[in-house]
């Protein structure tokens, strides 16, 4: 419950500091933008990730290296990557927001969603970059 | 965390049962919320078998049929009773509307179910308590602002500009639409709520006012502004027919504009 819980049974504040609350944090458009960009990326990106997915079908780990070896694909993948993991944090944030009131719990979760995310993009991108540049390598 | 049962001592028990007169041709049940802060106790269902016969077509004149007729001590809000004022405002058969312009023939299933806006705190009965939907209608500052000295007659407006505010004036802060948003459920103490998010955006597109970026910055805020998900609850059940998940969407696009 926050400091501002309107089922608070003894207010002495005034209706309208409670509904001012601490201010506008002049914060906000750049992630409802990113929200919107990232998924605009994803469309492309991830109709291209069902194909080369459906291609892949069947073929073996040597198949599956040298196509991920192949530079267009590389660079498609780390881009699919990155955009669906700023597209989940920031959706997964606003989740945490709209659920979990206490100020702790909140940020640590806050917290917790991005370092997942960003653990998560930094594994990927560097599995791709190993298995590309150890096939380009052996070629 | 966000609470999916009530507090027990908000959970709702079933109430008395006021049987229809003998001798009454056609009956339909009405099933009441009904809280008595000074009696203490939780919340109760209260069933009125009426004889709609002798009353009007409106869920209103059959609340005021009770209250004369056959219970004195239910309370709700009323005015006008033609959906100017907003003061009749209640959940009727799970959907928010007023009690005046919604015929009780229109609600599906067997009992007229009938209880306050959701989640707000209840006064009495059919009484939520608006105190802070008010603040926050306030906190927007609905009126005019300028710095240019005032003119000797009217502030100008073309037609055009004029035309632009409706579709917004028209609210009547019945607050059907805010209460009806399951993001206002669990953010209503941080979340300005679709009906003053629409009447900021009433004074954002006002050609006369000059201070449409103090109004941004003040609605700049993941919680002020962006809780809204458009979920759209607030369009549908708007008993003046006004679209305020749209309002809110005009102003997210002048935040990206003033950024692009």
């Amino acid at each position: 419950m926050s400091k501002n819980d309107i089922f608070q049974p003894i207010q002495f504040r005034t209706p309208l500091s409670r509904a001012r609350g601490l201010g506008a944090s002049r914060h906000g458009v750049s992630h409802f933008i990113t929200e919107r960009v990232s998924g605009l990326a994803l469309a492309p990106l991830s109709v291209w990730g069902v194909f080369a997915a459906l291609k892949l079908v069947g073929a073996d780990q040597h198949t599956a290296a040298a196509w991920v070896g192949q530079p267009v694909n590389a660079v498609l993948l780390s881009l699919l990557l990155i955009s669906a993991l700023i597209h989940l944090s920031n959706a997964v944030q606003v989740v945490i927001e709209d659920y979990i009131h206490r100020f702790t719990s909140k940020s640590a979760l806050v917290i917790g969603n991005l370092f997942v995310c960003v653990l998560a993009g930094a594994v990927g991108v560097f599995s791709i970059l190993k298995v590309a540049l150890t096939v380009t390598g052996a070629h | 965390m966000v609470e999916l049962a009530l507090p027990k001592n908000s959970q709702v028990k079933s109430g008395k049962h006021w049987p229809a007169p003998a001798g009454a041709k056609k009956v339909k049940t009405f099933k009441i919320y009904r809280y008595d802060p000074e009696a203490g106790g939780n919340p109760r269902w209260d069933t009125y078998d009426v004889d709609v016969d002798t009353v009007g077509p409106m869920v209103l004149d059959a609340l005021l049929y009770i209250k004369n007729t056959i219970d004195p001590t239910l309370a709700f809000r009323r005015s006008c009773r033609e959906g100017v004022c907003g003061s009749c405002s209640m959940n009727i058969g799970g959907r928010n509307t007023l009690a005046c312009t919604h015929g009780w023939a229109e609600v599906p299933g067997k009992a007229v179910q009938i209880s306050p806006l959701p989640h707000m705190p209840v006064v009495k009965d059919l009484i939520p308590d608006l105190t802070l939907f008010y603040a926050q209608y306030a906190s927007v500052e609905p009126w005019l602002h300028t710095d240019t000295p005032e003119p000797q007659a009217e502030w100008k407006q073309s037609p055009e500009d004029r035309e632009k505010l409706d579709g917004l004036y028209e609210c009547i802060l019945c607050a059907c639409c805010s209460t009806s948003c399951p993001s206002y459920w669990w953010n209503g103490d941080k979340y300005l709520g679709p009906a003053a998010l629409l009447h900021a955006y009433r004074w954002l597109i006002d050609s006369r006012d000059e201070a449409t970026g103090d109004r941004l910055d003040q609605l700049e805020d993941p919680f002020k502004l962006y809780r809204c998900h458009t979920i759209m609850n607030c369009a549908q059940v708007c008993p003046k027919g006004l679209n305020p998940a749209k309002a809110i969407a005009e102003i997210k696009k002048m935040m990206v504009e003033r950024v692009v």
